[in-house]
């Protein structure tokens, strides 16, 4: 008798639009055998608040409170990739400080992005106090920048051609402090999760990244890097000044069984936030004087023409393709987010895991919804 | 009952006129109901110091107004929370077994506490077979476990009865091997002999003999994966399939599941003092019930500081360790005690 | 690495009838393709060991209509971009508005299907030979295409009310007696 004369009808379960564990508004269609996953359709869309349209009807500063709420959980980067578009196609220069200032609070917020990302993941795979731990940390973090520019998640800070606020009196200071604190808890997470028995049973081996598939689907960011392709946008295509600071670039090195598992992304992560530090405290250290808003534009019109502009968000590379017409208003603005691109490997890296590891695959591919579905 | 019916007999005026079968039967219902009182207030305790013993690992507070001091009676509001809520049962679900089920659970918990011997005196039950019956009558939460997965016609919920069912299942056997190495140099299946057994200061206790010392750890890790503790919390995993078998139950239902389940934490913590740890036996300035609930405490703090340290094991893993792992060690055990009980010809303790 | 002016050549060189035309002048040059052959050349740029196009930045959609400056169309914009060369390039496709159909480039690139879904979702260009052109970010049985210039919302999806209502200060302006009732709808 042929197995396929035993197979039982497989069930379709169904993960989600509301579920603890899918990172946001995000349906699974699992068609499990038991345990085993035989296929993953996701299905997109809960979170579409039409940020393209949007754009084509408000005028070019208008549209940054918009690129913050798609990426919330890393708005400052989102709206350095649109301000860094818009001055290229206006082919404005910004001075020192700006650029300075702009890297400053694109790291900050790289560590607050992956402490949520670690903590969320740390739940998800069962462990419930790192998730506090990693959010006491955040909390830090956000604290500064409400002093900053008085939001906690959604800044409308990267305007084109400078910054919303400086920098207030003493925040150089406690910046140092927090960054002093902080060093010592990473090291207490790497003790407490990340060389854990149970935890590197549940990750390693589980939902690899090939090489190829990784080109092929375009996957960037931290989910590359930990596949071990040494490709970052800031030392590949550096922006901001980032080529003149010292450091490195983490990947993925397949210590606890295949390169390219969920154990090695997530280690990408946990190491990127110490080079974040490392960066900080450059930035601090060389913060020249000078305005930050000398270089803002009354009016916004740049002459016709399009670009297409990106860089390295926490989630990996964020494209934004602006094409003017010559008016006040974009005529087209097109976003490239990194999650959409790393969701759509699901299917093919999800097949023979079981559910469990589903769970522990989405939790290391850092998906936001508000970045995939815009 | 004997001593509560001595007791009885002294104190309550026209006891002795009474027909001998009630003067038997009526201080085993009493006995009765004040298992159920522990079994109904350990987890309104037992509640409150988890979420102040995670919070403080987590480096919060926990609760802290709800009664005045560290929110001592939390556990109390949402107890009564839980009692006013709407009873709901979904519409397709089996009605008599959904009702059935948190009933089978409780009581596969709670009928294994008359054997546990509080004090020298203070014992409901001392069944002869008191070992056997536990390890019979606990396994009755099973049942109940599948009964709640299938009656609530939802897919999350079978998936998490059915993880539960193959996890306590597997992880029976080497807890019970782990027990036969204490019954072993017993040489009888009665809680009361067994804490005898240890008497004769701490070092007689079996956690400080050999085999048994590593007998113990097999007991304490089966045993958390029978409660569906971390890091063997699958059937209620949370973050995966929403609330596992008790998805579909609210109100005085849900309750009921998690009484049983810190309840049961409680048993198994007993059950280990009992056979490791020397039950009641302890210095003289306390009295005996005194000693078994600090010592239980302790190894159900231990239980909860592992919940909140540990990730949790993937179905495959969890019988993995169970199968390969804790069953052969449990097997080389029982045949070690079996050794040392022929070298020692019974003689364990002079 | 190679300069956009040696990857257009390449390109006129293995497919001479199939370019529109080209600019080199702009700060992102690029080549508009014959939509019949967009497939066969995007395969040709990946498998090409001096081309070596292994990564899709980006694929969109854009509607011209309205434009004071580009005659009415709907184009599909493709940015490529190679990881061992470093060097990018963009390819464009004109498509008729009324029948834009274009073959799919699944095949070349993975993350095709994803994007080329989305340009059908918000646009309404039919991909050929894509293995399952359905919506991805409107829900399944929405109607008429978002992004397009002349999209008008529907008055009311499944009998909710759909079309957005007048702010506030609009309703003021022309007279309205507002109350305190937030739910007044249009």
């Amino acid at each position: 008798m042929q197995v396929e004369a035993y197979a039982g009808e497989e069930m379709i379960l169904n993960m989600g639009p509301q579920h603890p564990s899918t990172h946001g508004v995000l349906r699974l269609e699992l068609e499990t055998d038991g345990e085993i996953v035989k296929k993953v359709i996701p299905h997109i869309g809960y979170l579409h608040r039409c940020f393209e349209k949007h754009a084509e009807k408000i005028d070019y500063l208008g549209v940054i409170p918009f690129c913050d709420r798609m990426d919330y959980i890393a708005s400052m980067n989102n709206s350095l990739g649109y301000a860094l578009a818009i001055e290229k196609l206006l082919q404005l220069e910004v001075n020192q400080r700006v650029q300075t200032l702009r890297i400053l609070m694109a790291e900050l917020n790289r560590i607050a992005s992956h402490l949520l990302s670690i903590g969320t993941y740390a739940m998800d795979i069962g462990s419930f106090t790192p998730f506090l731990h990693c959010f006491r940390e955040r909390e830090k973090v956000l604290d500064l920048f409400e002093w900053l520019c008085g939001a906690r998640l959604l800044y409308n800070y990267n305007w084109v051609g400078g910054v919303s606020h400086d920098l207030p009196t003493g925040f150089i200071e406690k910046t140092r402090e927090f960054l002093r604190q902080f060093e010592p808890v990473i090291t207490e997470m790497d003790k407490l999760l990340s060389y854990n028995k149970i935890f590197i049973e549940r990750t390693a081996n589980v939902g690899i990244i090939t090489e190829k598939q990784a080109f092929s689907h375009n996957v960037t960011g931290p989910n590359l890097r930990g596949s071990g392709i040494r490709w970052d946008l800031r030392k590949e295509e550096p922006y901001c000044g980032y080529e003149t600071y010292n450091f490195e670039i983490p990947v993925g090195l397949g210590k606890f069984g295949s390169l390219g598992s969920c154990w090695d992304r997530y280690y990408v992560r946990v190491r990127e936030m110490e080079q974040s530090i490392q960066l900080i405290l450059q930035a601090l250290d060389r913060l020249p004087e000078g305005d930050v808003q000398e270089t803002v534009p009354k009016r916004i019109k740049p002459s016709k023409g399009e670009i297409y502009d990106r860089t390295e968000t926490p989630r990996g590379e964020l494209g934004y393709y602006v094409i003017s017409d010559g008016g006040l208003i974009p005529f087209r603005v097109k976003v490239k987010s990194p999650c959409f691109t790393v969701l759509s490997i699901l299917p093919s890296i999800a097949k023979g895991a079981m559910v469990a590891d589903i769970i522990a695959i989405i939790g290391s591919i850092d998906i936001v919804m508000g970045e995939i579905d815009r | 009952m004997e001593y509560l019916r001595q007791v009885l007999l002294q104190k309550v005026a026209g006891f002795d006129q009474l027909p001998g079968s009630l003067q038997v039967f009526i201080p085993m219902l009493l006995g009765c109901l004040l298992c159920l009182g522990l079994v109904a207030l350990f987890p309104l305790f037992a509640v409150w110091l988890e979420r102040k013993v995670s919070a403080h690992m987590q480096d919060r507070l926990g609760p802290m107004r709800v009664g005045g001091w560290h929110g001592w009676a939390q556990t109390i509001a949402d107890g009564v929370k839980l009692l006013l809520k709407e009873d709901i049962i979904p519409a397709e679900a089996d009605r008599l077994l959904f009702k059935l089920a948190p009933i089978v659970v409780f009581v596969g918990g709670f009928a294994a506490f008359v054997v546990l011997p509080f004090s020298d005196q203070f014992i409901v039950s001392d069944l002869n077979i008191g070992v056997l019956y536990i390890i019979a009558i606990s396994s009755l939460g099973v049942v109940g476990i599948i009964m709640a997965g299938w009656a609530s016609n939802n897919k999350y919920a079978l998936f998490g009865g059915m993880r539960a069912a193959a996890q306590i299942v597997s992880y029976e056997i080497p807890t019970m091997l782990a027990i036969l190495t204490v019954v072993i140099p017993v040489g009888s299946l009665s809680m009361q002999d067994i804490v005898r057994a240890q008497s004769g200061g701490i070092f007689n206790w079996f956690i400080f003999q050999p085999v048994t010392f590593l007998a113990f750890w097999v007991f304490y890790i089966g045993t958390l994966a029978e409660v569906n503790r971390t890091p063997f919390d699958i059937p209620e995993a949370e973050s995966e399939l929403v609330a596992g078998y008790h998805t579909e139950y609210s109100g005085m239902r849900f309750a009921f599941f998690f009484l049983a389940e810190y309840a049961n934490m409680f048993l198994v913590s007993a059950i280990g003092v009992t056979l490791f740890w020397g039950g009641w036996q302890g210095p003289t300035w306390l009295p005996g019930p005194i000693w078994f609930i600090l010592k239980a405490m302790a190894l159900v703090f231990v239980q909860m500081w592992l919940r909140w340290t540990l990730p949790r094991l993937r179905v495959d893993q969890l019988m993995y360790v169970s199968w390969k792992v804790l069953l052969p060690i449990s097997f080389i055990l029982v045949l070690a005690a079996g050794i040392l009980a022929l070298v020692t010809e019974g003689h364990l303790n002079e | 690495m190679k300069k956009a002016v040696e990857i257009l050549e390449k390109i006129q060189k293995n497919f001479p009838d199939k370019i529109v035309k080209s600019n080199m002048e702009v700060c992102q040059p690029f080549v508009v393709i014959v939509p019949e052959a967009i497939s066969e050349v995007c395969a040709f740029l990946k498998e090409d060991e001096a081309m070596a196009f292994d990564s899709l930045m980006c694929l969109s959609g854009v509607d011209y209509k309205g434009s004071k400056t580009e005659e009415e169309r709907l184009e599909v914009v493709y940015h490529l971009f190679s990881v061992s060369q470093r060097h990018k390039f963009v390819l464009k496709v004109e498509l008729v508005r009324e029948t834009p159909v274009v073959p799919t480039v699944e095949g070349v690139w993975g993350i095709a299907n994803w994007h080329e879904r989305e340009a059908y979702d918000m646009f309404g260009i039919r991909f050929e030979g894509h293995s399952d052109l359905r919506r991805i970010l409107c829900p399944d049985d929405w109607v008429d295409y978002p992004l397009r210039k002349d999209y008008v919302p529907p008055e009311t999806y499944q009998g909710m009310p759909a079309a957005a209502s007048k702010q506030f200060a609009e309703l003021a302006q022309e007279g309205e007696e507002l109350g305190t009732d937030p739910y007044r709808a249009g």
